[in-house]
């Protein structure tokens, strides 16, 4: 997908840096922000960041690749539960895609993580390390 | 709320319909549908299209559509829920014959999908994904059904075995559907040995990329009567919603917009799961057919896997899934799915399943589950003979 310098910018809080809402009445935390709770409809929050940490509820190794993803295929993709129950999707790396499974413990790492050649945009964001790495 | 009936349906060919282009392909269906259901005009049309304008950079279909019908004029709009689009067709057109305001109304579906490389294919379809979220870090329709299926496969022992059963299955009622892609027989040791596309997913677990179109025509029990063809009821049509973005599910083993949607059909029907014979459902992938089977409330979580190994869903079985061929096998031009399913429950109850594909004891009531992306959206329609 083209990605507009815009479009990249206006991520930016939560891609670069983890900023999640955080809802009043609820106390629940939501990545990406939103305006409304969906529980409560409350619409009184605050910002959060979400810790770096946490372990793999799901994953899966892509083996067929997007073109843009080409040269790294194949690689692993993760939803992670962090330490305070949010959970979030990512791709993994630095590691070995055999040993990928559930449970493992992942740090969260700020990496590159698309590079959209046609506007020049790079695009950053955190993807999941194991824990030990 | 009035009473709606189907009395006619039509399919185009599917595959890849190199021949065929988006307005051939729809017209071709529409007018065999008008056709087969005896009727001499629609009062509107709602044409299910998950992307025109990505495979082919077609949009505003519904006009164009309608033209090439030979019936400019009608109101007609193109409706969208990424691969349920074509299910919400047949709610909106059933929405506006109960309520009054039309009599006869087509709702029909279809995607020209092969038009394009299959790189542009796989991003067309993506767009039902999370684009911020997901697409963004490498998710593709693939990857995100075998997320769900690690995780179903970790929570409740489903088994490769299982997950084989599904494609093995369909095919073999795929085979003796004549509109179907892949009409050819697959065995459990070839899914399991076909390529890997995204752990624990192989191709054969996958449904294709293909050419086609659906229409089915929808009127009042009056026009139904006097058009002197075979015709039957719908009795209920629910839908759903949930998180499109897969990770903020509370649960990833069940899909709660099939849920939501089967629990409201099954009210506005006045009937349960029990007093079903047979279903089409959403069998994007293989695990699709089991995590479904599941939400719409046949099979307990995680028995749904066991009860197709055993045969239960097989076209003799105690309740058969994807008559059809399924997704699988017929092949999936996302918009036009969900009316494919339409179809294929108006032919069974109407005795009209062909080369032996007709489920046994002639059934009486059956229901279709469409889903739209990783089950961000989710339709179901109860049908009846009349």
């Amino acid at each position: 997908m083209t990605m507009f310098s815009s479009r990249n910018w206006r991520e930016y809080p939560q891609r670069y840096r983890r900023e999640a809402s955080k809802f009043t009445k609820s106390g629940k935390v939501y990545f990406p922000k939103r305006l409304v709770d969906p529980e409560t409809g409350d619409r009184e929050q605050e910002t959060v960041v979400l810790p770096d940490t946490g372990k793999i509820v799901t994953y899966t190794v892509v083996r067929i690749a997007p073109a843009q993803w080409g040269d790294e295929g194949p690689y692993a993709l993760a939803i992670v539960e962090l330490e305070d129950g949010t959970k979030v999707f990512g791709q993994m790396t630095d590691c070995n895609i055999d040993e990928v499974k559930i449970g493992l413990e992942v740090r969260l790492e700020f990496r590159r993580v698309q590079s959209e050649a046609a506007h020049g945009v790079l695009s950053y964001a955190h993807k999941f390390v194991p824990k030990w790495y | 709320m009035r009473d709606v009936y189907i009395v006619g349906i039509g399919m185009s060919k599917w595959g890849e319909v190199w021949q065929q282009s988006l307005r051939d392909l729809h017209t071709d269906a529409a007018l065999k549908a008008i056709e087969n259901a005896g009727v001499d005009h629609i009062d509107g049309m709602y044409t299910g299209c998950m992307t025109g304008g990505m495979f082919i950079g077609q949009e505003h279909l519904a006009s164009l559509l309608t033209d090439y019908m030979g019936m400019s004029g009608i109101p007609a709009v193109r409706v969208e829920a990424a691969c349920a689009s074509g299910g919400m067709a047949i709610r909106a057109a059933f929405i506006e014959i109960a309520s009054g305001m039309s009599d006869i109304v087509m709702a029909s579906g279809v995607e020209k999908m092969t038009d394009c490389s299959g790189e542009e294919a796989t991003q067309a379809l993506a767009a039902a994904a999370d684009q911020e979220y997901e697409v963004f870090h490498g998710a593709t329709f693939p990857g995100l059904y075998a997320l769900m299926a690690n995780a179903h496969m970790a929570k409740y022992g489903t088994t490769r075995d299982m997950l084989s059963a599904v494609a093995v299955k369909n095919h073999h009622n795929g085979s003796m559907n004549p509109v179907a892609q892949y009409p050819f027989k697959v065995s459990m040791d070839q899914v399991a040995n076909s390529v890997m596309v995204a752990d624990p997913l192989h191709i054969l677990d996958c449904s294709p990329i293909t050419d086609g179109a659906a229409a089915a025509i929808l009127c009042t029990k009056e026009v139904a009567k006097a058009t002197g063809k075979p015709y039957i009821k719908i009795l209920g049509s629910g839908a759903g919603t949930d998180t499109i973005q897969l990770s903020q599910r509370a649960d990833l083993t069940t899909i709660k917009a099939a849920t939501i949607a089967a629990d409201s059909a099954f009210k506005m029907a006045g009937k349960t799961i029990k007093d079903m014979q047979f279903a089409e459902v959403h069998d994007c992938f293989s695990i699709a057919e089991i995590m479904v089977a599941e939400s719409i409330g046949k099979f307990e979580p995680g028995k749904a896997g066991p009860a197709i190994l055993n045969g239960e869903t097989a076209l003799d079985g105690a309740f058969p899934m994807n008559p059809s061929g399924g997704l699988k096998s017929k092949g999936h031009p996302v918009g036009a799915t969900g009316v494919a399913q339409i179809a294929e429950v108006y032919k069974q109850l109407t005795g009209q399943a062909e080369n032996g594909r007709q489920i046994p004891n002639s059934p009486k009531i059956g229901m279709t589950q469409n889903m739209g992306g990783s089950g961000g959206s989710s339709v179901v329609h109860i049908m009846e003979v009349a």
